[in-house]
């Protein structure tokens, strides 16, 4: 019989304990979660069954019923505009505190401090952060505003931070050198390199802050094609109108993230 | 022409951005309606009115069990969904990926439904779903397993092409078949990359469980919700901190994984 030497391929190490460990966990987690599922008398199978002709009717044959086409356009811009208009106000929010978050440019006590309280704000969902300022400010726009753009600026001073973090040391060194001031360094170094870092992560936030806004007007009362979508599926339970929003938000979104890649490909290139 | 100097053009480019965007946004306002005047009063009185009502005080502190079990709820479900539909995602970013496909409209059709499925909110999806399976689990729980999906199959198709494009080459060269390409050297190569993102999906599942809890009336966005609406305001904060502590704890857990896995 020939003897054979076994090469071992992989051999164990912490990194493929760990792997491993998380991965049976996950299964093991998964398995234990669908016993914990609240049915509230749903028929799992029946729910699947309608699954199908209920995305027949929300896909093929959507149909508006409530509202005209030049209504729901405008509803879509809404949410737009909720959207950008709380990018725009985190983002000048954030581009002041991430200075002051960034290991390089700012003491250690205030970095610690700004990305503690930052760490906190991203932790609350953005609809809770809404639903908290329509108590003082009343369900509506102005609370979905103030909420979502409390939201983006804790997740733009975090990217922004970290994208002046990453810029060349050596460049902030010779301008110390050479007697700049910290505001120097700032609007000569610091902005100029990490410009494109920063436009990248605000049209991010912007892509997440337009699907945010639909999700405010569906459970903040913020209005918009949101409302619009809760409206056909609490109130109406129209399944064919549900699908022409369903259409609109879609269509507005892939514009958005192929704007996004081709970005990305023109920085690459 | 004189031709402008590279500083003096360089300013001209960035105050035109400025200028525009300033235009933008103040078409924005007058379009959407938003009171400024009101967003900035707004601001300090939500602060006075924090202070004084919105902390957990001792009577909210007897509903911390039901409220932990509605969060276990919440994770639960988070879990289940991010790790099913990844292992849904890796065998369709398998056949989509421009390294391991099988075939090219295959690949497109993978990409097209990603596409679809990850565009769609999640709250979008929540309230169609509620069609098919009403205010129970299941609603919650589909809802975060397709946008979940849709997003799975692009990083992860992004990974097979980075991780694994040499090797796979490297096999095919020596005869080896589709499948044990796949088994020997795609999966191993991946799997660091395929958990790091499930763990991802994980926190960010537990945020849009929050706002999916809302609308199907599940879990600790359903608790939130109920506190909320009744104005027991000092059990709803109790909800929050909750909800705080539990993202802390999971992403440090992640932290840990990825650094050890990667």
């Amino acid at each position: 019989m020939q003897s054979t030497t076994k090469i071992i391929l992989r051999p164990w190490n912490a990194a493929t304990l760990i792997l491993r460990t998380t991965i049976i966990s996950l299964i093991v987690i998964t398995g234990y979660a669908f016993t914990t599922f609240n049915t509230r008398g749903v028929d799992f199978w029946a729910g699947v069954d309608m699954l199908g002709s209920n995305f027949q009717a929300l896909l093929l044959s959507p149909q508006l019923k409530n509202i005209t086409f030049v209504t729901m356009v405008h509803n879509l811009f809404i949410t737009i505009g909720l959207g950008f208009l709380t990018t725009i106000f985190g983002a000048a929010i954030a581009l002041g505190f991430a200075l002051l978050a960034a290991q390089n440019l700012a003491p250690r006590w205030l970095t610690v401090i700004i990305k503690g309280l930052t760490a906190f704000i991203r932790a609350v969902p953005t609809v809770l952060w809404v639903l908290i300022f329509a108590v003082s400010a009343g369900l509506g726009s102005v609370a979905a505003v103030l909420g979502m753009t409390f939201h983006s600026a804790g997740y733009l001073i975090k990217a922004y931070a970290e994208s002046f973090e990453e810029i060349d040391h050596g460049t902030i060194e010779a301008l110390k050198a050479s007697g700049a001031n910290w505001w120097q360094i700032v609007f000569q170094a610091v902005l100029p390199s990490s410009a494109t870092a920063l436009l990248s992560w605000t049209f991010l936030r912007f892509e997440i802050n337009f699907s945010t806004a639909i999700a405010m007007g569906a459970a903040a009362g913020a209005g918009g094609i949101g409302y619009d979508m809760f409206m056909a599926s609490g109130y109406y339970l129209n399944l064919h109108e549900m699908g022409a929003f369903t259409y609109a938000v879609l269509a507005f979104a892939i514009v958005l993230e192929a704007g996004a890649t081709r970005y990305k490909a023109s920085l690459s290139k | 022409m004189h031709k402008l100097d590279f500083f003096t053009q360089k300013r001209l480019s960035f105050g035109l951005f400025v200028v525009v965007l300033i235009v933008l946004t103040y078409a924005t306002i007058i379009f959407t309606e938003y009171n400024v005047a009101k967003g900035f009063t707004a601001i300090p009185k939500a602060v006075r009115w924090a202070t004084a009502n919105f902390y957990p005080d001792a009577a909210s502190l007897k509903k911390l069990p039901t409220i932990l079990l509605k969060l276990r709820d919440t994770i639960l479900m988070s879990v289940a969904s991010a790790t099913v539909a990844s292992f849904c995602a890796f065998f369709v970013a398998i056949l989509g990926s421009q390294t391991t496909r099988i075939n090219v409209w295959f690949s497109v059709l993978a990409r097209g439904i990603a596409t679809i499925f990850r565009n769609i909110d999640v709250s979008a999806w929540a309230l169609i779903l509620l069609f098919s399976f009403g205010q129970s689990s299941f609603t919650g729980y589909f809802a975060l397993f397709f946008v979940t999906f849709g997003f799975m199959v692009r990083v992860l198709i992004e990974t097979i092409d980075e991780v694994s494009t040499d090797s796979v080459e490297a096999l095919r060269a020596t005869g080896a078949g589709y499948f044990t390409i796949i088994a020997q050297s795609v999966i191993p190569s991946c799997l660091p990359q395929l958990v790091s993102w499930v763990l991802f999906m994980i926190e960010t599942n537990i945020r849009s469980a929050t706002l999916v809890g809302i609308l199907t009336g599940t879990g600790i966005g359903y608790s939130f919700d109920i506190y909320y609406k009744s104005l027991n305001y000092h059990a709803a904060s109790l909800v929050i901190l909750v909800i705080v502590l539990s993202v802390f704890a999971i992403e440090a857990i992640s932290n840990r994984i990825r650094r050890a896995v990667l």
